[in-house]
């Protein structure tokens, strides 16, 4: 721009250069162009003063109408001036007057503002004094928000001026009026019959009389506490005549009750409410009265559960279980539905008293039947022990009989018990819907405390009937047979019927739960029980017929003796005793029909024997006797290479026992002998003794063979301790045998 | 029983009475009587049992006098032994006698000789049947008699005893003593005897019943033995299989019971160093030994020391647990079974078909007692 600006060659530009242009013109252009350039460009030049001439010429005659416009305003200003100093002179004198009557206004002013302050004075003096006669007044219509508001108003004048000796009277008045309020309205406190609505209040008013918080609250506390107090009296006092039922009912309708409204408005008046003044002080409070509160409402609770509690225990031996659990079932429905505390469960305690009741029961119903369990015992041993039983006919359908109704009667009576308890657990129950309280009572209490327990008691006692080591005789070895048999029928099937009954009815899966006794187990202890005892039976028996034997061993001369001529009468009475002994077992133990192949040919039997007996007396005349002896034995243990355990372990079968009792008597036997010394004559009855055994014995036995060799010990070990070892003819032998 | 355990001896004979030498210390020997009635026959085996090589030497002799049912030993003269013996007299008759035997103080391996008689005894004022002749533990004067019904205290010093003192057994039915022991204890002035299934016993001194403890067995006590480490202790055995251990300041119950063999317990001894041991024979042909620990003089809280002790004691020493340890099987009925005075670990016991059993404790027991 600034180039084409600068351009001298530019005509219309303003460094327009005349000569240079001239110059260029002349120097580029023919003379001709010369002259057209000189025409056109004076043709420009005349176009451009025309035009500028009409411009002119507009322009001016807009100059003089502006001029004109200017002078005319000039004029008007002028005017202007002048009226605005009028203005401002007027101004002036107003003020000046106004100042002027301000002056004269103002004395009577102030007086007049004097005076109405002095009215208001007068007036709150005028209430002042009226004040007390007022609060008196209200004090007397109750109206007791009004008199509160009435000192409000002039507690703070009261404070100001109380020094002075005017107001003195009226404030300590006052204070005193005040202090009766206060006492009236702690008075509602105490009252029994104050609706919550005026305790509420009442509080309400104290705490805008600005009775300390905290105090107020214990002094609530208290009072309430000293009202729930003597609910709990009445409801102890009236626990022991109530029934358990009503005494629930009591309970809820009266305390619970109370107990709630006491800490709904406790919430409202003290912790839902103290804020408006400042806020960290009332935060404090309100955790002081929660504080509070729940210590109250513990401590009410506790008194409450140990009074149901103690109801609840007193009742469980005389009222029945539906009725209990029916009570306890409102109980926790109750408890349960009042929110009492923020950290306290208290249903949870409820749950803990209702598990304690459950657990009672339980217990209780344990002592029962653990009671009928020896009354059956008693009864049982008292049956036994009238001695006609034994060995009679009828006797022996009794036996079993008895037996049978031991068993019936533990299992009912426990079914019973079971059904009995099911109650705690029924679905209608609102606390046994509840897992723990359910898996607790249901395992630990039924199926545990009572089953398992009752189950273990009847072990102990019935081990105990023979306590460990004593042979007591005084105890009828029948009765530690059939208890025998009792643990073995309990093990094998009644056992395994209770505890699936109590899971059924008690909903129990056991192999959900860790420490439960397991069925094995109980079965058994029942079976060791069972061993335990029948061992103990053969042991007793055993002993008795032993104790015989002995003393008919002992006691007899056997080197003076005349020649055997029968069989000796204890022989007869061993065998007899053996055989009602079978009878008694075989009541209760089937035969396992073992025997009855030996039993078709008795024949047989004593021939055999007689076999073996000649082939005695031949190796007898011929050998000494210790030679004979040790020829004897040495053939024995080829024959019976087992050895005879004399206490084997007794199976559950009849001949198991009887073969046991029969070892032991033939083993003591033999031991007698041993310690004698005899003659001929008396070797000679030892064998139609032993002849006479082998005879009645074998068909007891489960291996005859056994009876054989033990008798055969016998006659040899008598042989050897015989100064005249000389046998009967065995044809006598046999004949004695039969006769006797 | 392996061959490091026992050694077998065999007899020819039955018998039933066996006997330590009580007051030899250096070896262990046995006594051994046989039990026949052919008077000929009888023996008397004096059974040496080497420890080292486990061998056996015997010396016999005879004893023709009749069938030995019981012997005893003097436990201050190794050479003094008392016999209980059945002599067979004439046709159908026997006696039983017992009599003060001597041993010879020299071997004399070709010649089997009688045993010289020291002492006899004229028991017929008392009674027939000699049940024992217990040596007085201090006084090799004194001897005991048991008898039918009675107590016969004899001065032995010289060829024919006098009877000093003797304490008649009186009651129903006319009660029999079975055995009777002298109490080691209390200057070793109380002898016990059993009757049936009671205990009792006598201040020699004066005559009268010191103590008594009735029906201690459900049946006939078989023998008894006293603790040597624990006054007031003693052990009894019977026919109920029962072996019971008292504590005879209390006669309500025994302080210890055990039943674990299946008929007559014939025979029950302690241990004399380790009373926590005792030995059981039995007509169902087993030995027993048995461990009683918790009543033994091991298990006693008084001697122990401070806490700090007691505690390093009990870690290191672990009581026995009671009951059975060790068995030796028999093919007859066992009627006797002791121990060696000499050496703790080492026990013989008889059975009736005169087959002698020398058994050592088992070793991992011995450790653990002795550890």
């Amino acid at each position: 721009m600034t180039e084409k600006n600068t351009n001298p060659l530019d005509i219309n530009g303003p460094n327009f250069s005349p000569n240079m242009y001239l110059d260029k013109i002349f120097k580029e252009c023919t003379l001709r162009q010369v002259m057209d350039h000189e025409s056109e460009i004076v043709k420009d030049t005349q176009t451009l003063h025309s035009d500028m001439q009409t411009l002119v010429y507009e322009n001016y005659n807009k100059f003089i109408s502006a001029t004109d416009t200017i002078r005319k305003m000039k004029n008007d200003f002028k005017k202007m001036e002048d009226e605005m100093d009028l203005l401002m002179s007027n101004m002036e004198s107003i003020t000046s007057f106004s100042d002027k009557i301000n002056l004269n206004l103002q004395e009577t002013r102030n007086k007049i503002s004097h005076l109405s302050g002095v009215h208001s004075l007068l007036q709150r003096l005028q209430f002042l004094f009226k004040l007390p006669a007022t609060l008196k007044s209200r004090m007397e219509e109750k109206n007791y928000i009004q008199a509160t508001q009435d000192y409000l108003h002039a507690q703070r004048v009261l404070e100001q001026y109380g020094d002075m000796p005017a107001f003195q009277g009226i404030k300590s008045d006052c204070e005193e009026i005040l202090t009766e309020l206060k006492m009236e309205l702690r008075k509602q406190f105490c009252n029994h019959t104050a609706s919550t609505q005026a305790l509420t209040e009442s509080v309400d008013l104290l705490l805008q009389l600005e009775e300390p918080p905290k105090e107020l609250c214990m002094e609530f506390l208290t009072s309430a506490d000293k009202r729930l107090g003597e609910q709990l009296v009445l409801l102890k006092d009236e626990s022991e005549q109530r029934h358990v039922a009503e005494f629930i009912d009591l309970g809820c309708t009266g305390f619970l009750n109370d107990l709630c409204i006491i800490v709904t408005s406790f919430h409202d008046m003290f912790i839902n409410r103290v804020n408006v003044e400042n806020l960290e002080n009332s935060e404090i409070f309100e955790n002081f009265a929660a504080v509070e509160l729940e210590s109250f409402v513990n401590e009410n609770m506790n008194s409450y559960f140990i009074l149901v509690k103690n109801k609840v225990d007193f009742e469980q031996d005389t009222v029945d279980t539906s009725t209990l659990v029916q009570a306890l079932d409102k109980f926790y429905i109750q408890i349960n539905s009042n929110k009492f505390s923020k950290h306290v469960n208290f249903s949870e305690k409820a749950l803990e008293v209702i598990g304690n009741a459950g657990k009672k029961q339980c217990n209780a119903h344990l002592q029962v039947l653990k009671l009928t369990f020896s009354d059956t015992l008693t009864k049982i041993k008292q049956v036994l022990s009238t001695p006609k039983l034994i060995s009679q006919d009828d006797s022996s359908k009794n036996l079993s009989e008895l037996l049978n109704s031991m068993i019936v009667t533990v299992i009912e009576k426990t079914k019973g018990v079971l059904q009995d308890l099911v109650a705690f657990t029924s679905p209608s129950i609102a606390f046994a819907k509840k897992p723990q309280f359910q898996q607790t009572f249901s395992i630990e209490y039924v199926r545990e405390g009572l089953i398992v327990n009752f189950l273990h008691h009847i072990t102990d006692t019935i081990k105990n009937v023979c306590s460990e080591g004593i042979l007591d005789t005084k105890i009828p070895p029948t009765l530690i047979l059939i208890l025998s048999k009792f643990c073995l029928e309990l093990k094998n099937s009644s056992v395994h019927y209770l505890l699936s009954k109590t899971e059924e009815l008690f909903n129990i899966n056991i192999k959900r739960s860790n420490n439960v006794t397991v069925e094995i187990k109980i079965c058994n202890s029942m079976q060791e029980t069972a061993q335990f005892l029948l061992n103990h039976y053969v042991r007793l028996q055993g002993h008795n017929c032993s104790q015989m034997l002995r003393k008919s061993v002992e006691t007899r001369d056997w080197l003076h003796t005349i020649e055997p001529r029968t069989v000796r009468a204890v022989m007869k009475r061993v065998v007899e005793d053996i055989s009602v002994i079978e009878a008694t077992v075989a009541l209760l133990y089937e035969d396992q029909g073992t025997t009855t192949g030996n039993s078709s040919d008795s024949s047989r039997k004593t021939h055999s024997y007689s076999v073996s007996k000649a082939q005695y007396k031949s190796n007898w005349s011929s050998y000494t006797p210790n030679h004979l002896d040790s020829t004897l034995v040495s053939n024995m243990h080829k024959l019976f290479s087992e050895r005879i355990d004399i206490f084997s372990p007794v199976e559950f079968s009849k001949v198991s026992i009887l073969t046991g009792i029969i070892k032991i008597s033939l083993k003591t036997f033999m031991e007698c002998v041993r310690l004698k010394t005899f003659s001929k004559y008396g070797l000679q009855q030892i064998q139609v003794d032993t002849h006479y055994l082998q005879l009645y014995l074998w068909r007891f036995v489960a291996d005859e063979n056994l009876v054989h060799f033990l008798l055969d010990e016998i006659l040899g070990s008598t042989v050897h301790r015989c100064l005249e070892p000389v046998l009967m003819e065995p044809s006598v032998v046999d004949i004695i045998c039969e006769r006797g | 029983m392996s061959n490091e355990n026992s050694v077998i001896y065999g007899l020819e004979f039955q018998a039933r009475a066996l006997a330590p030498q009580l007051a030899e210390t250096e070896k262990i020997r046995f006594i051994i009587g046989t039990q026949s009635l052919k008077q000929a026959n009888n023996q008397i085996h004096l059974v040496e049992f080497n420890e080292e090589i486990s061998t056996l030497k015997t010396t016999v002799f005879h004893h023709s006098d009749g069938e030995i049912w019981r012997i005893t030993t003097s436990p201050l003269d190794p050479l003094k032994l008392a016999t209980c013996y059945n002599f067979v007299t004439g046709e159908n008759n026997c006696q039983f006698k017992t009599a003060l035997l001597k041993l010879p103080q020299t071997e004399n391996p070709e010649n089997i000789e009688n045993l010289e008689i020291l002492t006899k005894f004229d028991i017929s004022p008392y009674g027939n049947e000699v049940r024992t002749t217990e040596f007085h533990p201090n006084d090799i004067c004194k001897v005991a008699s048991v008898l039918d019904t009675n107590i016969v205290l004899w001065d032995v010093s010289e060829s024919h005893a006098k009877s000093i003192k003797n304490f008649k057994l009186e009651g129903k039915n006319n009660p029999k003593f079975t055995i009777g022991k002298w109490n080691p204890h209390q200057n070793c002035n109380q002898f016990t005897a059993t009757t049936e299934t009671h205990l009792k016993t006598y201040d020699i001194r004066s005559g009268d019943l010191a103590w008594q403890i009735d029906g201690a067995h459900n049946q006939l006590i078989r023998d008894l033995d006293y603790n040597m480490n624990k006054q007031y202790h003693l052990a009894t055995c019977g026919d109920d299989g029962f072996v019971k251990i008292w504590d005879f300041r209390q006669t309500q119950g025994p302080v210890f019971t055990m039943n674990e063999h299946s008929h007559w317990v014939w025979s029950v001894r302690f241990n004399h160093y380790h009373d926590q041991l005792f030995l059981t024979a039995s007509s169902d042909g087993q030995v027993l030994l048995s461990s009683a620990a918790s009543v033994s003089s091991e298990n006693n809280p008084d001697i122990k020391g401070d806490s700090l002790d007691d505690a390093r004691k009990s870690e290191s020493k672990q009581l026995l647990a009671d009951g059975p340890l060790q068995w030796c099987e028999h093919e007859d009925s066992v009627y006797s079974a002791e121990w060696s005075p000499s050496d703790p670990w080492v026990f013989a016991s008889l059975s009736y078909d005169g087959r002698l059993l020398v058994s050592r404790v088992k070793k991992s027991l011995k450790y653990q007692i002795m550890l």
